[in-house]
């Protein structure tokens, strides 16, 4: 519940705000937010299966961000910024939709 | 998976399934990581908008990277210094044109044209660097199209003045197989086959060289192919019509 509000009110914030996203975090921001939405989606999941834990929860969701973005720096450094950065978007996604398909199996037993 | 811990760290009761869990989900509960989870939750919407109000804001550039960047800004260089060049060249022009009074730098510049295009249209003799590529075909193998080919690569790799055997090339140029060679523009050609083509020698002679490009083909038919870069070369064949 908490959570919810608080995506909502992120939300609401930033449309209030506006904010301008600094161009040093340009490319690691979208991998990043991808990685985070993993991170909430499992999050559910493990609450739906009864084996949630907020620190297991808060530690995934800030090393998953840090190191999806990690990994596209590196590749930058490396020059295959964009390759990468489409590896973990793929990976990432994958992720997402096994988690989804998780929840959805909990919710309607289907 | 991402935030579920070993199976042995659940809880002893376990929760309701189905849409009971998932009222039970959205109970308020008010421990310190439940608020840290919600501050995380709040991080990750502001960053969602902000990322999505900056995409709104400039699709084009914003996403691309450096090295593309870099790639449509040498590409515009290297536009506007063209453009720059003509433009200098047809100030030069109408400088000329205003002062000339007699009409003498507009006949000049209407030669010039008509030499231009005397050049295109084949109906003037040319002079200048280029390649001479010579086809010999023992086996009589090759066929109007491979000629064709090679008349068609010269033209895309920059040749502006082209002769094959005793036939100047123009925009109506045609092949066709024929007894004992191939007939180009009512001419009968016989093998070896000469091509004179005024160009750029490099670009032309790596055209024709590609993997699968007219000289393998034609090596491929079992003729043999020589091209030759030529620093001064003269076209003399023209066509009268």
């Amino acid at each position: 519940m908490i959570a919810l509000i608080g995506l909502v009110a992120g939300v609401v914030l930033g449309f209030v705000l506006e904010p301008t996203v600094p161009l040093w975090l340009q490319p690691y921001l979208p991998i990043a937010i991808v990685a985070a939405l993993d991170a909430m989606f499992g999050g559910v999941r493990a609450r739906l299966e009864g084996i949630f834990d907020e620190k297991v929860f808060v530690v995934s969701f800030v090393s998953n961000t840090i190191i999806a973005a990690l990994i596209v720096f590196l590749g930058d450094q490396l020059g295959v910024g964009s390759q990468l950065s489409t590896g973990v978007v793929v990976v990432l996604g994958i992720r997402i939709f096994s988690n989804a398909a998780a929840i959805r199996r909990k919710l309607f037993g289907a | 998976m991402t935030a579920a811990p070993e199976p042995d760290d659940a809880p002893a009761e376990r929760p309701p399934r189905g849409f009971a869990g998932l009222i039970d989900l959205l109970r308020p509960r008010t421990t310190w990581g439940q608020l840290a989870g919600g501050l995380l939750c709040l991080v990750l919407g502001f960053a969602v908008v902000a990322q999505v109000q900056s995409n709104k804001r400039d699709t084009t550039f914003a996403t691309a990277r450096q090295d593309e960047l870099v790639g449509v800004l040498s590409d515009l260089g290297q536009r506007s210094e063209r453009l720059r060049g003509d433009l200098r060249e047809l100030e030069d022009t109408k400088g000329d044109l205003e002062r000339d009074v007699q009409g003498e730098t507009a006949l000049e510049e209407a030669r010039k044209r008509a030499t231009t295009y005397g050049l295109l249209a084949g109906t003037l003799p040319a002079e200048g660097p280029g390649i001479e590529m010579l086809v010999t075909d023992p086996r009589t193998a090759v066929r109007s199209v491979n000629l064709l080919d090679g008349l068609q690569e010269l033209r895309d790799s920059g040749a502006e003045v082209i002769q094959v055997n005793d036939v100047r090339a123009g925009a109506g140029t045609y092949f066709l197989d024929a007894a004992g060679g191939i007939e180009a523009d009512g001419r009968l050609l016989r093998p070896p086959y000469r091509f004179l083509a005024i160009g750029d020698p490099h670009t032309m002679t790596t055209a024709l060289n590609i993997p699968g490009g007219v000289v393998r083909t034609l090596e491929a038919a079992g003729a043999a192919v020589s091209i030759t870069p030529r620093t001064r070369m003269a076209v003399s064949a023209i066509r009268s019509r």
